[in-house]
């Protein structure tokens, strides 16, 4: 088909009946793959922890497609309310029909569920996952007088950056200690390069100028800036370079100025990737 | 006037054609000037003066002369009169620059002030020469800190001298440098310098005891000197490598210069020493000339050696404590036998030796090394090149000993020490594992009135930063939550709504709570600033501190939060002391700001009683979220009783964790570079930050605040 008579659509995907087929790219970094399964396989939930762009998100659809499971993720906001998770009543025609939220969703078709980053959510909203994420593993449907028993497919996973400093968003001691926690850094700078070049066909010479870069990005976190670069801003950085970028500029673009807009840190930033490239 | 003939440089265009001689100029200049001239003031002398330029420059001379002189005679002949020194001074374009600000003096306040700029011209070429091209120190500090951060490696402080060169701590810089014509290039030719200076210690200059390697030549003036030389050519080519970018920058500074003698070529590989550097100095000191580029340093080997051989002791005792603590936070039982239970190992190979990193081994198994002790690995191997074996020893108590003073805290509170109106607070003895009941004595006291305009003078100061905090702040507080869900509100929630219907049609009830809700967002929060007053916050700091107080207040009056504010200091467990600034309960005013005035620096840092007091006043407020806030510049320590060291840092780490299990949040910012040794342990890897420039302070505080709580 050419572009032009190609009508704009997006694929309508049912997030319960997807299951991811093909394999997603991901760079084992410990021994997080082993103790995904063992959690699973012992339906403990998981918290994973780590700065944002570190591969979270990946590693998700990369168990998903593991274990052969739909993978529904929730991204969370201080808006979130239980019914959103759960399910509500709506009208259609003269009839009310209940509609299950992602999580019932999840729980009924033993699907993964993985809430992005809960400390957003509000702390009432947390506690409706307490009765699924302990031995129980029940959804309470208030509403419709049920309580939902999750297959043993189903698992609960939930993202955490214990990086930020806001004392009003720290999650709760009931709510943490339900979960099995995997830790997520960058990776060691062999394996960020190898990802990097794997992600975006980016020749080593380059992929090693940008890995110094985020070295460089990191040693500032806490001098200045709040997170060094993560592996996604050099992913991005190499695929503009990778599209004939000047490598300065890509850096400035992809890195820099996704960073910071204080004007001093920008130039310093700026300063370190000239010299590197 | 009217506008001048601008050209391109006229040097470029008739470089080639002939200068005019006197005679032909004077005639010119006759004409031109005829109005002014008379018997006794002719043109003779001008032509003089100008017949040895370039015919270009005559050239640019007689034309601005002549649209000069359409304006006016007298200004033309003055002008004529000042070119040629003028032209020596500066190039054409800036000259034109001089014309015309001449000129418009003239058109504006006359003849006198119009040919003194003329006469001026000296003063006119500094000027535009400064302001043109030149960069200077406070321009570049900032960003070549950060700069020099990201670079790795220890961290570096930045000064000026007037010549570079690092005592492998601090890096020195020219106050300002205006070598070449554009900002650019002058603020390259720093860039250059600093990581220059930064390589040295990088890449193992001070490896050698340079002292030691020039004294033995006849002249170790000029040994050093080469030597210097010789160095620079292994750094930039070891700079090269590492940062490519600046490697070509540095040889386009070097220009076409570039040394082509064999025996230097050795410098140039990737494992080249500074052993190889001393034995290329014995080897060509009779015959090579030593060069010098642009942004190449002194190396003051006397100033090194001592600040060198201080770290290395101290880093090699930190390090010794901090594997001592590892192992015992390990608390796996000893492997029988093995007497050294630490080793290292270089990791994967790197192409760059000096980049080379290495793993520390625990029973032969890599273990992650906190931060700080990273940071020392690193350090230490830029100092040895590596981690010598008996660095591997454990030993020491972890870290925090410094040499004590001789206690003789008997005298120091005899007569102050009578305990009405006192509080009494436990301190945790960490060798006993108990806490030693009423051992400290604290009284509250009052912080007297300081200097009534230092609050005006700090907002004139910061006035426009002030505008944007409060700006910031305001945005904060008016973030209005829509309240979903309520009984009463201001419109309907669709969304509560539909979904009641539907529940009704279901056969259940409607809900109440049917209605959204604007509502300020309530920030029920209260916030206890514990300002840290020991003696070592004198002169700067204690400004820097004052002046991030006010600052606070300002963006906190903006917020509405409650807020308090007390100093604290003291000096043994007697007379431990705890300042007044500002109670919850008390507005932000006159009495307030004079005492924010008054806060100077008094003695110690007893801190652990100091927490528990203040955690103790924090807890009578009624608040969601309680935050107590620490503004330090160092570690606890009191004169005596040994607070010093571990004693302290545990006390203030107890007290802190009772201060949490009460509900109170604690957080720290410290301006202390070290922090990263003892403070996570104390609050906790997130819980502190630091502002690691004391001139920044004022600025940063309540924006670190605003970062904690939202
Ligand atoms: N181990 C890895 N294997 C493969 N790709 C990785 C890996 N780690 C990071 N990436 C790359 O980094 C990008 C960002 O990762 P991801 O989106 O999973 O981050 P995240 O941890 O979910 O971040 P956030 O917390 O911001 O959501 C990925 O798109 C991928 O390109
Ligand atoms: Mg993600």
């Amino acid at each position: 088909m050419s572009p032009k008579t190609t009508p704009f659509h997006a694929r309508v995907l049912k997030p319960e009946a997807h299951l991811i087929e093909k394999e997603p790219y991901y760079e084992p970094v410990g021994d997080e793959i082993a103790l995904f399964e063992a959690a699973y396989a012992t339906q403990i939930p998981v918290l994973l922890k780590g700065p944002t762009g570190c591969g979270k998100t990946r590693f998700m659809e990369y168990m998903a497609w593991r274990l052969k499971r739909p993978l529904i993720t929730v991204s969370c906001h201080d808006d979130l309310t239980a019914a959103d998770l759960v399910g509500r009543y709506l009208i259609t025609g003269n009839e009310t029909v209940w509609v299950d939220g992602p999580l019932a969703r999840a729980v009924r078709c033993g699907a993964i569920c993985y809430l992005d980053e809960v400390v957003e959510a509000r702390k009432d909203t947390t506690v409706v996952i307490h009765p699924l994420a302990d031995d129980r593993r029940i959804l309470p449907m208030e509403k419709r007088g049920e309580l939902l028993q999750a297959p043993g497919e189903f698992l609960l996973a939930m993202s955490y950056n214990p990086g930020y400093q806001s004392v009003l968003k720290d999650l709760k001691q009931s709510t943490r200690q339900r979960f099995i926690a995997i830790e997520f850094n960058y990776p060691q700078p062999e394996l960020e390069k190898k990802i990097v070049m794997t992600e975006t066909g980016l020749d080593a010479g380059n992929a090693d100028q940008l890995l110094k870069l985020a070295q460089m990005t990191r040693n500032l976190k806490g001098n200045g800036l709040d997170e060094g670069a993560s592996t996604r801003l050099l992913v991005h950085a190499a695929k503009l370079i990778r599209r004939g970028i000047a490598p300065r500029a890509a850096c400035r673009g992809a890195i820099a100025e996704a960073l910071t807009d204080d004007p001093e840190m920008l130039r310093a930033i700026h300063e370190l990737a000239s010299s590197l490239f | 006037m009217s506008s001048p003939p601008r050209s391109s440089d006229p040097r470029l265009t008739a470089a080639a054609s002939e200068s005019l001689g006197a005679a032909e100029l004077e005639a010119q200049l006759d004409e031109l000037l005829d109005a002014v001239l008379s018997s006794r003031r002719t043109a003779t002398r001008l032509a003089q003066a100008l017949a040895p330029l370039a015919r270009n420059l005559q050239d640019f001379v007689l034309r601005w002369a002549a649209v000069i002189a359409r304006t006016n005679a007298e200004m033309a002949y003055q002008f004529a009169a000042a070119a040629p020194a003028a032209l020596a001074a500066m190039d054409t374009s800036t000259a034109e620059a001089w014309i015309i600000q001449a000129m418009d003096t003239y058109d504006r306040q006359g003849l006198y002030r119009g040919s003194a700029v003329f006469k001026n011209a000296q003063e006119f070429a500094e000027l535009a020469g400064s302001q043109l091209c030149a960069v200077t120190f406070e321009d570049v500090a900032q960003v070549l800190n950060l700069f020099l951060c990201g670079l790795s490696g220890r961290r570096l402080k930045l000064d000026t001298a007037a010549r570079p060169y690092t005592d492998t701590e601090t890096i020195h810089l020219p106050a300002r440098i205006a070598i070449f014509p554009t900002k650019e290039e002058n603020f390259l030719v720093y860039k250059a310098i600093a990581t220059h200076l930064w390589a040295q210690a990088r890449f193992g200059t001070f490896n050698r005891d340079i002292a030691a390697v020039v004294a033995g030549y006849p002249d170790p003036e000029r040994a050093l000197e080469l030597f210097s030389y010789l160095e620079a050519l292994r750094l930039d080519a070891c700079i090269g490598r590492a940062l490519p970018g600046l490697g070509r920058e540095l040889r386009k500074l070097r220009g076409d210069d570039e040394e082509t003698d064999p025996r230097l070529a050795r410098l140039q590989s990737a494992d080249a020493t500074v052993d190889d550097t001393v034995a290329v100095l014995a080897e060509t000191y009779a015959s090579l000339p030593p060069r010098s580029y642009s942004y190449m340093g002194r190396l003051r080997p006397e100033l090194i050696a001592p600040v060198r051989a201080a770290r290395i002791a101290k880093e090699k005792a930190a390090f010794r404590a901090a594997l001592k603590q590892m192992l015992e936070e390990d608390g796996e039982p000893r492997a029988a036998g093995a007497e050294q239970r630490f080793s290292v190992r270089a990791s994967s190979a790197a192409e760059d030796p000096s980049a080379q990193s290495y793993d520390l081994l625990l029973d032969g198994e890599p273990v992650a090394p906190p931060p700080q002790v990273a940071g020392l690995i690193d350090s230490i191997l830029q100092d040895l090149g590596e981690i010598p074996d008996e660095y591997l020893a454990p030993a020491g108590d972890g870290g925090y000993r410094a040499e004590d003073r001789e206690p003789s805290a008997s005298d120091v509170w005899r007569g102050v020490y009578h305990e009405e109106g006192a509080y009494f607070y436990n301190e945790w003895d960490h060798g006993r594992r108990h806490y030693r009941k009423n051992w400290c004595v604290l009284r509250e006291l009052d912080v007297h009135s300081g200097r009534p305009d230092f609050v005006d003078a700090t907002l004139a100061k910061y006035a426009p930063q002030v505008a944007q905090l409060k700006r910031t702040f305001e945005l904060l507080r008016g973030e209005d939550k829509l309240l979903k869900r309520q009984k009463n509100g201001d419109d309907i929630d669709l969304d509560a709504v539909i979904e009641g219907y539907a529940d009704m049609r279901c056969g259940m009830e409607l809900p109440e709570r049917l209605l959204v809700k604007r509502h300020k967002s309530e920030r029920d929060l209260a916030v206890m600033f514990m300002v840290d007053m020991s003696g070592s916050t004198k002169g700067w700091i204690n400004d820097a501190e004052r002046e991030a107080l006010v600052m606070l207040c300002e963006a906190l009056e903006v917020l509405g939060d409650r807020y308090a504010i007390y100093g604290f200091s003291g000096m043994t467990r007697k007379r431990c002391e705890i300042f007044r600034v500002k109670r919850f309960d008390e507005p932000y005013s006159a009495a307030v700001r004079s005492r924010i005035a008054g806060i100077i620096p008094q003695d110690y840092t007893r801190m652990g009683a100091a927490i528990r007091h203040l955690a103790m006043l924090l807890n009578q407020v009624e608040a969601r979220t309680k935050l107590l806030v620490t503004l330090s510049d160092g570690k606890p320590d009191d004169y005596s009783d040994n607070y010093r060291g571990e004693y302290g840092i545990e006390d203030t780490r107890q007290a802190l964790i009772e201060a949490h299990r009460s509900g109170i949040k604690p957080f720290c910012i410290t301006i202390d570079r070290e922090a990263r040794d003892y403070l996570p342990h104390m609050y906790g890897p997130v819980n502190w930050t630091l502002v690691d420039e004391v001139a920044r302070l004022p600025l940063k505080v309540a924006d670190i605040y605003r970062r904690l709580t939202t």
